[in-house]
């Protein structure tokens, strides 16, 4: 089937999120659609797949012109898609999700699942899935919800799947398995559109690349093309893909963790028997594929987890037990991952934001009375000090974008004398401009003697930023290795091997990528 | 320096789960009550419970206890049950189903028991007091599956009240406008679905908070009833309000049959609707096409979307259905309990049906069972109060709401309500 | 990865389709009937509707960079103003309908459609007449005090709404939906009567301590739920209904012991307060009014100074927009759900007072009459901000006391007045609806990308952000 987008458009009031995109997928190939995050990648396929109208343009199925009024229409032209964030009722089975919305009955609108499991069973053997079309959804790993999503396509013909952004909670061995799966489908003639803005994994299935920036195409490449070349069109500058900083001076170790565990509500050990320590002016980058325990471990030395064994100590100080007031007033500062949910409140303006855990401290309050004239000259201060694009110190925290929300959070966090900081995912969903002036913050802190742990689970900010890097896996520790150390190396860990184990192998093939 | 910290991943990871000495506690606590109240404070007498009266065509003998040794023996059966859930809380091991329920039953023949013995007259109609019971419960199963419809499919219905209210209401009118009790019932199912689908076009349409909705709605259908009775239905209530009631249809040989024929075999249409609704809604909520997407857009909207499953369109045919019957239950106030509408004559059963949905955890039959429990806890408290009891008629009264208030507390088990119940789908 | 990213961000309060970490972290609120999200994820065509926590919340209200002209057509004050005028319209059809004289004069219509129309126009606009004479200035009075008796009958009955409301706006600023001021009333009213009755102390100290007593219990009452939705996490709007019925019970319960009992009596009511436990007459003793109102005139400014001015409010606040961002910020989201629950209980504790040391001066079940449930259309009326809270109740109050001599002079049932007062309150929540009715331009349809606002300029609601 060949697929063909012209001129798609996608307004959302004044924001161009698709501008005039071309793009043709021809049958059997793997055409991948490369772009930084809030590039507009993912509006596009949700235009695609009938989730949203477009605003100007039209999409040729065989050269026909087709309208979608709903992923309906779009699956009944042979579109599936894989969402990022997966599409599956989490309390259903495999073959409830399989079957809903393609649903096959008996008399009288009775479900024959039956039917589904024959499918599903089908489909597993022939692609070596492996699915139990009985088992909860909710209690399969993530790699095989994904898989699960893959057969909800085939059994609805896909003849072009979608896949958004496959690998961002994949193992490098996961991912390794997804690609093997994705060739098999491309030989049996289906069409992939591969969303991604890891410019490897790009390179290594696409047939076409296209490249979307800000909403437009920037340009089309072949898979052989240089790696620092596709990231430029990616990013629209020459990038140095790294950052230029010093050379740590490590001081005194103030920050141990030792033994610590932490428990899960379901009983699992999310993190288990971690120890590490972090010394002054230096940076710690906790690496590993998403939902390994690093959400949990900050959390943790936050006070933000119940069930935690072990010890945490800050400058001899224990901070294990202790409330969340108390480690902030201990001098921890914290950059949650999702700043929209934990790091802000939207609806409060930026100057009641930049105070967020400072509102019952001097000069914001008096016993329990505010004031506003000392939060209205914070505002001011932080706004011009950190260039936070925004209307006033009144305006929601919620109307800033990523960048700018992100550097609220990051001026509050920073406007207080730190013993240790601490930032997850300090620059997802953040624009180019944004990174870089973020991340020479956060070096700047280093310098200025704080200890500091960043949890990423990009490899380029991981080895943009670490001086010595651990690598979580299942909520285990598989070492820690300095900044220094190769990709294969940290994607060998990421996937479960320790660390000296990964040293010697990477070591025995050296080179194996770049 | 690089791998020193590592710790051994060999170190396996326990999967205990985090143990909970909620429900121990919780046992432990109610047995001891038992002993205390139920054993030690029994009543020196027999308690005599009748299944039949003399003139029935099937006479069964009395069951006729001792309360002490009932009182005893549940109570030590009961602090078994409550050390055996210890002893599985502490290696770690859950507690199975069967004590959960073993526990619950004896609770109730000791408390019923206890409760009777303790009357003036320690004598009651077993089949009675059962068969009130479900009688009591029919507009209440009628409002939970309302619930069970609504909530399901994402929307929060809090407004079951006005839609009994409104059904009620308009069977009263209508069946007496026109003479006959079946149209009076096709008019309470309309008039629920009128107050359905202003919830629906408010709280689907016009995205305006769930509750909020039914609250106002409450209120509104209050309001409207209340001034319509005023101002027309009292004015001439011969013309408006002296509906005919429903027949009870008895069906041959089988109401006859001791305890469960009257509870099964001797109802109005209204009744034998109640238990027809609660299979087909079961079964279709299970087992069928629509069912399957139901559940669907209102545990994830957003993944059912994807599969071109409409979600707005779902949940509000759900809703306007929730209507049907839920109105169907109003009918019962009108035309089966009492042949004539009052000013606010549902009196709170929406709420207490809102709390058997939530007591079901969702699903139709655990509403069911609820509901009954709930019907069954008012019509104790109404017989008890013609026996003569030693508990005070309100607190008997406020059990249904007591109970509810654990369950959703989680001292019951666990409610895990639908993934989407209450939160608007916005298509992007 | 999606444009959402970079865009403003509505905050997700509680929702949004997260499938992965917050449901799992969350749990407990999972369980939860979810409440705030309305605003949040009303997307770009939808403009907010009007959940009292986060329209309220924003400080900064839609269109503040608006032309005033604009501001006017599309503001919330107007779409409350047609929402008042188009509920009566709807009222005043409802009373023409049923009337007599208009059906009398309808079975003719086709002859003489006038007589209809007038009719329906007499019956209505009489009942009307009769609600505002009731409610505010009663033009036929001989002397001054009867002219204004009926305004000062609708400060009395505003009293109770008020400080109820209050309780209602306050919770609802910590996201919390209290539906359990009806409960929190009749156990503040409970406490408040038996410290009135039962104890005999000194002019002054009694009543004090009666306003004490009225706090405590509603504080109680309030409290027990907050701490049972702190620590369980089970749902605030099923547990203060629940507890609404299990509080008329109680009271039932203790009108039946001698504790409670008026000596002699069969009933359940209680001996009359002593003259030293009740509010004082405001304006003398031909008024009713008494200074109850000054008390909910005081807990008015207290809960706009707690709201807004003090880290107690901030917190609150905090709690109430976002409280995963309250926890990781520090703030105890547990105590918060405690203190705001007992705060609004304490609140609906003095509109117990004020019925049983104000205007019953007994104490029976029927003593928080039907306020508790009116507390929250006036809260949800008054968007959950004090004063505005302040301004529905006496709006609800001169419904409620006209309602009273509207049904005495005209026979128009009170019930009348529910009616008007739920539609209210339906018509404002849907601010679109009521535009359309009136063909009013929609807000932001020029001022889109500004970004005014949060809500009605955001393209894609919070959940789709999260999970497209």
């Amino acid at each position: 089937m060949k697929l063909e987008l012209i001129g798609i458009t996608k307004r959302f009031g004044s924001l161009v999120a698709n501008d005039h995109i071309d793009l043709v997928v021809e049958p059997g190939q793997v055409h991948s659609l490369l772009g930084e995050n809030g590039a507009g990648k993912s509006t596009l396929m949700n235009v695609l797949y009938g989730l949203y109208d477009p605003t100007e343009g039209e999409i040729l199925v065989n050269d026909k012109p087709v309208t979608f009024k709903g992923p309906g229409d779009a699956m009944a032209a042979g579109i599936g898609m894989v969402h990022q964030h997966f599409m599956l009722v989490p309390v259903f089975t495999v073959a409830e999700n399989v079957a809903l919305g393609n649903e096959a009955t008996k008399a009288g609108g009775m479900l024959d699942l039956q039917e589904t499991r024959t499918r599903i069973r089908r489909i597993s053997d022939q692609y070596g899935f492996d699915v139990d079309p009985d088992a909860v959804v909710e209690d399969l790993p993530v790699g095989v919800q994904q898989r699960v999503e893959i057969i909800k396509a085939l059994v609805r013909d896909a003849e072009v799947l979608i896949l958004d952004e496959p690998t961002a909670v994949l193992t490098p061995k996961e991912t390794d398995e997804l690609l093997g799966i994705m060739a098999q489908l491309k030989a049996d003639g289906k069409s992939i559109v591969f969303i991604s803005h890891k410019l490897r994994e790009v390179k290594a299935v696409s047939d076409v690349i296209t490249v979307v920036r800000r909403g437009k195409v920037v340009g089309t490449a072949d898979p052989s093309a240089p790696t620092t070349e596709l990231a430029s069109l990616m990013v629209g500058r020459s990038v140095s893909l790294t950052l230029d900083k010093k050379p740590a001076t490590p001081g005194e170790v103030t920050f141990r963790v030792q033994d610590l565990t932490v428990q899960a509500a379901n009983g699992q050990h999310v993190v288990d028997g971690l120890s590490f320590e972090v010394a002054e002016g230096e940076i710690l980058a906790i690496a590993g594929v998403q939902g390994n325990g690093q959400t949990e471990l900050t959390e943790a030395i936050m006070g933000l987890q119940d069930h935690v064994t072990g010890s945490i100590t800050l400058n001899g100080n224990q901070l294990l037990g202790r409330s969340v007031k108390e480690v902030i007033r201990a001098g921890v500062g914290f950059v949650p991952e999702d700043r929209s949910v934990e790091g802000l409140v939207g609806t409060f303006s930026v100057a009641e934001n930049l105070i967020l855990n400072r509102y019952d401290d001097a000069p914001f309050a008096k016993g329990l009375s505010m004031s506003q004239s000392a939060m209205e000259q914070n505002a001011q201060e932080k706004i011009a000090e950190y260039d936070v694009r925004t209307q006033s110190a009144q305006s929601a925290a919620g109307t800033l974008s990523g960048g700018n929300q992100q550097k609220v959070v990051m001026a509050r966090e920073f406007s207080r004398p730190l013993k240790l900081f601490i930032a997850s995912q300090p620059t997802r969903g953040v624009d180019v401009g944004s990174i870089e002036f973020l991340h020479r913050r956060i070096v700047a802190e280093r310098d200025g003697g704080t200890p500091v742990i960043i949890v990423s689970t990009e490899l380029d900010e991981v080895l943009e930023l670490a001086d010595r890097i651990a690598v979580l896996y299942r909520g285990h520790l598989m070492g820690i290795v300095p900044g220094t150390v190769s990709r294969d190396v940290l994607g060998l860990m990421m996937a479960g091997m320790p660390a000296d184990e990964a040293l010697a192998q990477a070591h025995d093939v050296q080179g194996g990528d770049l | 320096m690089s791998t020193a910290t590592t710790s051994a991943p060999a170190r396996s990871a326990s999967d205990a789960t985090v143990r909970s000495w909620k429900n121990p506690i919780i046992l432990s606590v109610v047995a001891l009550f038992a002993l205390l109240v139920f054993a030690i404070g029994a009543p020196g007498n027999d308690v005599t419970f009748r299944l039949s009266e003399e003139n029935d065509p099937i006479v069964l003998p009395s069951i006729v206890v001792s309360a002490p040794v009932i009182g005893w023996v549940a109570a030590l059966a009961m602090i078994a049950l409550a050390a055996l859930a210890i002893l599985r809380t502490r290696s770690g091991r859950k507690i199975p189903v069967w004590v959960l329920a073993v526990f619950a039953v004896l609770f109730l023949i000791a408390f019923l028991t206890w409760v009777v013995g303790s009357a003036r007259t320690p004598n009651v109609a077993l089949y009675g007091l059962l068969a009130g019971s479900v009688t009591l419960a029919v507009p209440l199963i009628f409002g939970s599956l309302s619930g069970v419809l609504c909530e399901r499919s994402g929307v929060v219905n809090i407004a079951i009240e006005g839609q009994l209210l409104f059904g009620a209401f308009a069977a009263a009118v209508a069946a007496s406008l026109s003479g006959s009790a079946f149209v009076g019932l096709l008019a309470a199912a309309v008039a629920g679905v009128l107050v359905s689908l202003v919830l629906a076009v408010f709280s689907i349409r016009y995205v305006v908070n769930q509750v909020i909705v039914g609250v106002v709605l409450n209120v509104l259908v209050s309001g409207l009833t209340g001034f319509l009775f005023s101002a027309v239905l009292s004015e001439d209530s011969e013309r408006w309000n002296s509906p005919p009631r429903l027949p009870v249809i008895e069906i041959p040989l089988l109401a006859d049959i001791p305890v469960i024929g009257p509870i099964l075999f001797q109802q109005t249409i209204v009744g034998y609707l109640m238990y027809i609704a609660v299979a087909v809604v079961y079964v279709a909520l299970y087992h069928s096409r629509w069912g399957l997407r139901t559940r669907a857009v209102g545990e994830h909207p957003k993944a059912a979307d994807t599969l071109g499953v409409n979600v707005n369109r779902m949940r509000f045919m759900n809703v306007l259905l929730a209507g049907v019957v839920a109105g169907i239950g109003g009918s019962f106030f009108t035309l089966v309990a009492v042949s004539g509408f009052g000013r606010d004559m549902t009196a709170g059963q929406g709420y207490i049906a809102l709390a058997a949905l939530i007591f079901g955890r969702w699903n139709p039959i655990g509403a069911f069972f609820a509901a009954l429990l709930f019907g069954f806890a008012t019509n104790l408290s109404n017989v008890l109060s013609l026996l003569g009891t030693p508990v005070p008629d309100q607190f008997l009264r406020m059990l249904p709401y007591v109970v509810t208030v654990f369950a959703v507390a989680g001292l019951v088990g666990r409610s895990r309500a639908p993934g989407a119940s209450g939160i608007p789908y916005i298509k992007g | 990865m999606n444009p959402q990213d970079d865009r403003p961000v509505t905050p997700a309060t509680g929702g949004g389709a997260h499938p992965t970490r917050r449901e799992a972290k969350d749990a407990a609120r999972q369980d939860e009937i979810r409440l705030e999200t309305a605003a949040e994820t009303a997307g770009g065509e939808v403009p907010p509707p009007a959940v009292p926590a986060t329209t309220a919340g924003l400080g900064v209200g839609p269109g503040a960079e608006a032309p005033l002209m604009q501001r006017i057509m599309t503001g919330n004050a107007l779409v409350a103003f047609l929402s008042v005028v188009l509920s009566l319209i709807l009222g005043g059809l409802l009373i023409a309908v049923t009337d007599q004289e208009v059906a009398s004069a309808s079975s003719y219509f086709f002859s003489r459609p006038q007589d209809t129309i007038a009719a329906a126009w007499t019956a209505a606009s009489s009942a009307y007449i009769a609600l505002f004479q009731g409610s505010v200035f009663n033009f036929e009075g001989d002397t001054f005090t009867r002219m204004i008796y009926p305004l000062t009958q609708t400060l009395t009955v505003a009293t109770p709404l008020i400080c109820a409301g209050l309780g209602v706006a306050l919770a609802f600023r910590a996201g919390l939906f209290n539906i359990g001021a009806q409960g929190q009333i009749l156990i503040g009213a409970t406490f408040a009567g038996w410290v009135g009755f039962t104890l005999h102390l000194p002019v002054g100290i009694h009543l004090l301590l009666v306003i004490l007593a009225g706090m405590v219990g509603g504080a109680l009452w309030g409290g027990l739920v907050g701490l049972l939705k702190a620590r369980t996490g089970a749902h605030e709007v099923i547990l203060t209904i629940m507890f609404n019925y299990i509080a008329t019970n109680l009271v039932l319960y203790f009108l039946s012991t001698p504790a409670f009992q008026r000596p002699g009596s069969t009933n359940p009511i209680s001996p009359q307060l002593d003259a030293t436990a009740v509010y004082p007459p405001l304006l003398g003793a031909s008024f009713r009014l008494h200074w109850g109102f000054v008390v909910a005139v005081l807990a008015t400014v207290f809960v706009w100074w707690l709201l807004n001015r003090s880290t107690v409010g901030f917190e609150l606040r905090a709690v109430g927009a976002n409280p995963s961002a309250a926890r990781t910020a520090g703030v105890n989201v547990s105590k918060g759900y405690i203190l705001a629950m007992a705060i609004a209980g304490a609140l609906a504790g003095l509109a117990g007072v004020a019925q049983v040391s104000g205007t019953e001066k007994v104490l029976t079940s029927g003593v928080a009459a039907s306020f508790g449930f009116d507390a929250i259309t006036v809260a949800l009326l008054g968007r959950s901000s004090p004063w505005g809270t302040f301004a529905a109740g006496l709006l609800f109050g001169a419904f409620r006391a006209g309602g009273v001599a509207m049904q005495a002079s005209t026979g128009t049932s009170i019930d009348i007045v529910l009616v008007v007062q739920s539609l209210i309150v339906l018509f404002i929540a849907a601010p679109p609806l009521v535009r359309a009715l009136f063909r009013l331009p929609a807000p932001g349809a020029t001022r889109a990308g500004k970004g005014g606002s949060s809500t009605s300029t955001t393209p894609t609601p919070a959940s789709t952000g999260a999970a497209a």
